[in-house]
């Protein structure tokens, strides 16, 4: 059969499954597009590229699936960049098409000619550039099988001119490409007896749970194996759902802004089980205090993340969720008393200094807009966060578990993901109530996405803490930069006069009964809505708790001051870190 | 210690970029790293050395395995193999010289290959640590030029192994 290279790009696509893609075209992608309405490919309007990569990214991950991004060569391409390392670092699985100028134009500096393959080689899993459209169809199937495999990660595929419209003949692929799998080992028999026989007969063990569990869709199994051996569970920002946070044996969120009671148990471990993650160095603290007494285990997909931050003494390589299963057939019914004694008056304390915990609230701080939003929504809703303030305080004041994800950019940190990766997430769960969670600095990164959400008329809830300033650096600069704001105050647009121009319906509120009343209205909306929370601009209500300084071990965290305490004096006397 | 892997990769445009830059992107420290042909069309081999003293050789060895294109990674270091490096020395001589330099090359195992009226050039494989040795000695005649291609590796039969020496022990 004789098939064009554009024509070959959808064949491709549609048998790999692809329902939905996202992306905006450009000169060099236009023979791809031409054919966009034979396709039966939903394709989704960006208005910018980095929000195509970023709504495949949030699609990937609410869906399941790999995450399909187009856009053409030169600033299209380089626009793609932001969201693919955000995807490479978080692991998803992505497959963006790019356009290039015709073979015959590369390297003599082109209109819109970027080398797109050398710019993104260091972040993403693979790519190609494809010069001989026979080569085409292989690619493309390569491209899905590196994506999902293994540890998945974003491929790019840079497909010149007139390569999309060089013709062919074509038949699918069929052979086997075993050479760009890895083959996942099996976990040796005598390495899992022995984390069994550690884990029985530890005294303070704890479970880490990062992306892998999630990933892997282990959250029972995890649940099952916490409970017969009674081993806590702390998760990091990415294992968010990988156990029920509302689960008496949760610890919550470790790391820098995690919470109290899993930072000490962290701390005070016997024996670390640390499962599908990676101690990157926001969840370590500081390496050469971390969990000094602990035997630690790492069970990893990816060899190379074994003793890559922190030395181990026993490691297996393999899919987490497999790992578990086993572990589960041989582990031994144990209870820890003293240990769960201990973990509950940490837990007790912590409450004590819970902002939630004040008594009779006047100003909106933010955490009280994420408790109420998650009391609205029964927390059933699949959250999306941008990063800074915002995303920390959805993570520890909004519970997640497994059937409701989390999405939120956590290697990279890329402000201006919510927006867009929440319109992925939406079209991967239609009828799932979801909810972009953002501050005012990070909303502002991808703002112009409003017109795709109502263009594509998604049901999207959007909710924008607005604290007039970018918050988390400006809490920095309190903390550890004597106080001098340098270029963190932001003069913002009136949030619901700007949606408002969009088409979309928006709220503002001040206090804690105009926010219920607001979230309550924006639920009520047919289609998209925006609520603008304008929460506390200063004081500690202003500031996330805790937070461990840099270069600091995680319990020398600076807790949030009790009320009526002097901020300042407290967390100078706690900060013990030079700030970064 | 020297570590030394040696790689099997796809013989592709751009795989050596992308060793290459993955050892940049995670600032490995790499001694020598050579790439050249094998019995394989469409296989290419490359000999890389590590500075295990500043550079974890494993962490080496998994992350290029993890590069699409890379086959199979060995690390032969602690294997009966051959190692050798090759060396073309460049040496200043004068009539009264050249003879000695000559002689010199011969007792190393090398080989003249250029004769010129002011220098010769000298060349010789080996390991490392023999070529190391016939460059100081050369040195005081006056070394002009010197390129040296880094240590290629192969590993002995393994039913060879009793009572072999390892050749070249970095």
């Amino acid at each position: 059969m004789r098939r064009t290279g554009a024509q070959i790009v959808w064949d491709m696509l549609r048998r790999e499954g692809v329902g939905v893609v996202f992306g905006m075209p450009g000169g060099s992608i236009m023979p791809i597009y031409d054919l966009l309405e034979k396709s039966g490919v939903r394709h989704v309007l960006v208005r910018h590229e980095q929000a195509a990569a970023h709504a495949a990214d949030g699609f990937a991950r609410v869906s399941g699936k790999v995450g399909v991004a187009l856009a053409t060569s030169g600033p299209g391409a380089t626009n793609l960049t932001t969201g693919i390392a955000t995807a490479m670092l978080d692991s998803i699985p992505l497959v963006c098409i790019t356009g290039q100028v015709p073979t015959s134009l590369i390297g003599s500096d082109a209109f819109q000619e970027a080398d797109i393959t050398g710019i993104t080689l260091p972040i993403t899993k693979h790519n190609y550039l494809v010069t001989d459209v026979a080569d085409l169809a292989s690619v493309m199937h390569e491209a899905f099988l590196i994506a999902q495999s293994g540890r998945p990660g974003p491929v790019l595929i840079d497909l010149p001119k007139d390569v999309q419209a060089a013709e062919t003949e074509f038949a699918f692929p069929n052979r086997p490409f075993a050479s760009v799998q890895r083959a996942v080992p099996e976990p040796e028999d005598e390495t899992l007896r022995d984390v069994v026989k550690r884990l029985t007969r530890a005294e303070r063990p704890v479970f880490l749970a990062g992306h892998g569990v999630v990933r892997a869709g282990a959250s029972a199994s995890l649940v099952a194996l916490a409970e017969r051996s009674s081993v806590p569970v702390a998760t990091t920002l990415l294992g968010k759902g990988a156990f029920p946070d509302r689960h008496p044996l949760a610890l919550g969120m470790m790391g820098m802004h995690g919470s109290p009671v899993a930072n000490r148990a962290i701390q005070a471990a016997d024996l670390l089980v640390a499962l599908g993650m990676r101690f990157d160095d926001r969840v370590t603290g500081r390496l050469d205090h971390y969990a000094p007494g602990a035997v630690k285990v790492h069970v990893d997909l990816d060899a190379a993340e074994i003793g890559k931050n922190v030395p181990v003494d026993l490691s297996v390589v393999g899919e987490v969720g497999a790992v578990l299963r086993r572990l589960l057939d041989s582990a031994e019914p144990v209870e820890r008393a003293a240990w769960s004694k201990r973990l509950a008056a940490w837990r007790t304390d912590a409450a004590l200094r819970d902002v939630l915990g004040r008594p009779e609230p006047t100003s909106l701080a933010a955490p009280r807009v994420i408790d109420a939003i998650w009391q609205e929504t029964e927390g059933k809703a699949v959250v999306v966060t941008d990063v800074g303030q915002n995303q920390m305080w959805a993570a520890q004041y909004y519970p997640s578990d497994a059937e409701h994800p989390f999405v939120t950019s956590g290697g990279l940190g890329t402000m201006g993901f919510g927006l867009p990766a929440g319109i992925g997430a939406q079209i991967a769960a239609p009828d799932e109530e979801v909810w972009v969670i953002a501050g005012d600095g990070g909303f502002q990164m991808n703002v112009q996405e409003l017109a795709t959400v109502v263009q594509e008329d998604l049901p999207l809830r959007i909710a924008v803490i607005n604290n007039g300033s970018l918050g988390m650096v400006r809490q920095w600069q309190e903390m550890f930069f004597g106080g001098r704001y340098a270029a963190t105050r932001l003069v913002n647009p009136d949030f619901v006069q700007l949606a408002a121009a969009y088409g979309i319906a928006a709220w503002r509120a001040r206090t804690p009964e105009a926010a219920l009343a607001a979230i309550s209205s924006a639920r009520a909306q047919r289609g998209p809505a925006l609520v603008e929370f304008q929460t506390t601009r200063q004081g500690d209500e202003a500031n996330v708790y805790p937070i461990v300084p840099s270069e600091a071990a995680l319990d020398e965290m600076i807790r949030r001051p009790e009320p009526g305490r002097d901020l300042q004096r407290a967390s100078c006397r706690n900060a013990r870190g030079r700030a970064r | 210690m020297k570590r030394t892997l040696v790689a099997w990769v796809e013989d592709r445009p751009g795989t050596l970029n992308r060793v290459a830059s993955l050892f940049r992107r995670r600032a490995f420290n790499i001694e020598s790293l050579t790439v050249g042909h094998t019995e394989q069309a469409g296989t290419s081999r490359m000999t890389i050395v590590v500075d295990g003293v500043r550079t974890d050789s494993r962490k080496v060895e998994q992350n290029l395995r993890k590069l699409i294109h890379v086959l199979r990674v060995e690390d032969v270091t602690e294997r009966p193999a051959v190692l050798h490096d090759l060396a073309m020395i460049k040496v200043t001589t004068s009539n009264g010289t050249r003879s000695e330099v000559m002689q010199i090359a011969e007792t190393f195992g090398g080989r003249i290959v250029d004769v010129g009226l002011e220098t010769l050039v000298v060349e010789a494989t080996g390991p490392d640590e023999r070529i190391d040795r016939l460059v100081e000695v050369l040195r005081p005649f006056g070394i002009a030029e010197m390129v040296r291609t880094g240590r290629v590796a192969m590993a002995c039969d393994e039913d060879s192994r009793s009572g072999r020496r390892r050749s070249g022990d970095g």
